[in-house]
């Protein structure tokens, strides 16, 4: 097995912390503060960032429990946070169908018949409560858990495989995501269409960033190190960043000549692109190059509401959720104003890094108090810590 | 969702000097120049308004069409017909709809091929995506209707602009229309025709204030006017884009 750095790379909390912030903003539905997010700026965006670093997350805590503890103990406590996901995924659910009935009960405008039309599945709430309980039925913006339930759910097998044999590990799970492209794979949706996020699909990224921390990072640092590739990445971020500016300003498009359209489109999230995937490296290079392990402002108190967010993940990203739904509905009840937008994303936020704040007091305390167990690593969102 | 209201501002004065045909539409329905593109030709209405007449199908779902005794009159198919009208004298403008709540586009493909051969339009307008949203259809499932669609029209001899779904804020939260919208965009582009970006305009229309889409009412009249404005909007787009390449002076204005 390989030897593994056992002190925490703060970088993964504060990136994770920044993906969290960046999620919560993109989940408001018209916000104008997520103009500021990097899905606007390239192909990828924060859920890519998510899900490599909880893959690394993963892989370190839950790597080390299966060192120390064997495959079937640390197997059962990758289960045992798969299945707090899932009870975290239908409290959100609760939620979402209170905000549902109400907008139901409260809205009839003529302009929309066709969109109320969506409440529909209010009147058989028998069919769809269950079908949201095996997680098939999912509103907007509520993919990325069943996504993560799925990914821990098959994490065991694939982190052993990775402990022994890392190139074999990673190999098989782009085979998985080359045979997802060939044969189309996903998992049905209920009333009807396939999973948002393909899991096929996003386990390449999951399983890339467990191999990169059961070593993967040590072996390919001096490739990311490079200049060249620091090169490659800034073009590739740039040639993105372009593409992007057409979106907004259609009329650039005719700058862009047609083997390039014919080539990159559809960039297709659901299933992963490879573009996304470029795009996610390029970003994580150049991240890697201006943040090194040892910078000192990981340590400062500038960036602490970023770390402490991203190291209590699970919890804030569902907060995020629910904070979302709740700034949604302060825009539709309240005012949509700029001012407000502004205000709902950075109280959201600031409420984000308090909550975070207070899990972390609530764990210390726990840590002292008389009686307690010797510390554990707890794994945070899919395998973090604190 | 991605454009500030100060600049649409802007543009919407830059845009009504640009385009005088613009602006002639009641000032709530003049939007940003970039909104409505004309960068795609029209080459079979240029055909048929050559010949006189103007045959026009409009194919949707539950956004083509209003509630009420008037729904039809007020919803803007019919307002297409009427802007037609006025901005092409001379030309005899007719206009079928094949139009029904809840249909995907793979469904509204099903019966694309009998109201072509009906009609013999040389123009579709084709709104959709709405539906395929609110159900989560496979988004390539959705693009291939896309294409099936446009493919059959231009078989049949019909140039199409595709109509994408309304801004609705209060379900904002509840269809994911994003992806379809783009998927939209992305289809248009690659087979050179034009869209009218609904969303966008609708979008821009709150930010400005125009209208507002988050009142709870059952009051026809913000829907009639929006319906209009709609109608008129896409006239616009059809006299644009067909309007030869650079228009001398009018004779009375030399």
């Amino acid at each position: 097995m390989p030897p593994v750095s056992t002190e925490r790379d703060l970088r993964l909390d504060l990136f994770r912390g920044l993906a969290l912030w960046l999620i919560f903003l993109d989940h408001i539905p018209s916000n104008a503060v997520s103009w500021i997010t990097i899905r606007n700026y390239g192909f990828s965006d924060a859920t890519e960032i998510f899900v490599f670093i909880s893959g690394y997350t993963a892989a370190f805590v839950y790597g080390r429990a299966m060192r120390e503890h064997g495959f079937i103990v640390s197997s059962a406590r990758v289960l045992k946070r798969a299945w707090q996901i899932y009870v975290a995924h239908v409290f959100l659910f609760a939620i979402y169908l209170a905000e549902i009935a109400y907008v139901a009960q409260s809205f009839d405008n003529p302009l929309y018949t066709e969109e109320m039309g969506v409440l529909n599945f209010l009147r058989n709430p028998d069919v769809t409560i269950l079908q949201a309980l095996l997680l098939k039925f999912k509103p907007v913006n509520m993919d990325v858990l069943p996504l993560y339930i799925v990914l821990l759910a098959g994490f065991s097998p694939i982190l052993w495989l990775l402990m022994r044999r890392p190139s074999l590990g990673l190999l098989a799970s782009a085979v998985l995501y080359a045979l997802m492209w060939k044969f189309n794979w996903n998992i049905a949706a209920y009333p009807k269409g396939v999973w948002v996020f393909n899991p096929f699909a996003w386990q390449l990224l999951f399983v890339l960033g467990a191999w990169c921390a059961l070593g993967g990072a040590q072996r390919l640092s001096r490739w990311i190190n490079s200049p060249v590739t620091l090169a490659l990445a800034l073009a590739y971020l740039v040639f993105a960043f372009s593409i992007a500016m057409t979106w907004y300003f259609p009329w650039l498009a005719v700058y862009v000549p047609h083997f390039v359209s014919d080539t990159i489109y559809p960039i297709d999230k659901t299933n992963l692109d490879v573009l996304r995937i470029l795009h996610f490296f390029s970003l994580a290079v150049v991240a890697v190059w201006f943040v090194p392990r040892s910078w000192s402002g990981l340590k400062s108190r500038v960036f602490w509401p970023m770390i402490v967010c991203g190291q209590h993940s699970l919890e804030t990203f569902c907060l995020g959720v629910f904070l979302s739904f709740a700034g949604h509905f302060i825009f539709t009840e309240v005012s949509n104003r700029i001012f407000m937008q502004v205000i709902v994303s950075a109280l959201g936020i600031a409420i984000m890094v308090a909550v975070a704040w207070l899990i972390s007091w609530y764990k210390s305390m726990e840590r002292k108090g008389p009686g307690s167990r010797p510390p554990v690593a707890k794994p945070g969102f899919a395998g973090g810590g604190a | 969702m991605r454009r500030l209201g100060t600049l649409g501002l802007a543009s919407v004065a830059l845009f009504a000097a640009i385009f005088p045909v613009w602006a002639e539409d009641p000032q709530e329905c003049r939007v940003a120049e970039n909104i409505i593109g004309t960068d795609f030709p029209l080459p079979h209405v240029v055909k048929a308004l050559a010949n006189k007449t103007f045959d026009v199908l409009v194919v949707g779902a539950g956004s083509s069409i209003l509630p009420g005794a008037n729904g039809a009159r007020d919803a803007y198919p019919a307002r297409l017909q009427i802007a037609l009208q006025g901005k092409l004298p001379g030309i005899a403008v007719k206009l079928a709809t094949d139009v029904k709540l809840r249909r995907t586009a793979a469904e509204m493909v099903e019966t694309m091929p009998a109201a072509l051969a009906a009609n013999k339009p040389a123009l579709v307008v084709w709104q959709t995506g709405t539906v395929d949203a609110m159900l989560g259809i496979d988004p390539d499932d959705f693009s291939a209707a896309l294409n099936k669609g446009v493919d059959l029209a231009h078989h049949a001899g019909a140039d199409i602009i595709l109509v994408n779904s309304q801004y609705s804020p209060r379900t904002d939260s509840m269809i994911a229309l994003s992806g379809y919208i783009e998927d939209m965009r992305w289809v248009a582009l690659q087979q050179e025709i034009p869209l009218l970006d609904r969303f966008a305009i609708m979008k821009l229309w709150t930010e400005l204030g125009t209208f507002d889409f988050h009142a709870a009412t059952n009051k026809l009249d913000i829907a009639r006017r929006v319906h209009d404005c709609i109608g008129r909007l896409l006239a616009d787009l059809v006299v644009e884009t067909t309007r030869p390449a650079k228009p001398l002076p009018a004779l009375d204005e030399r």
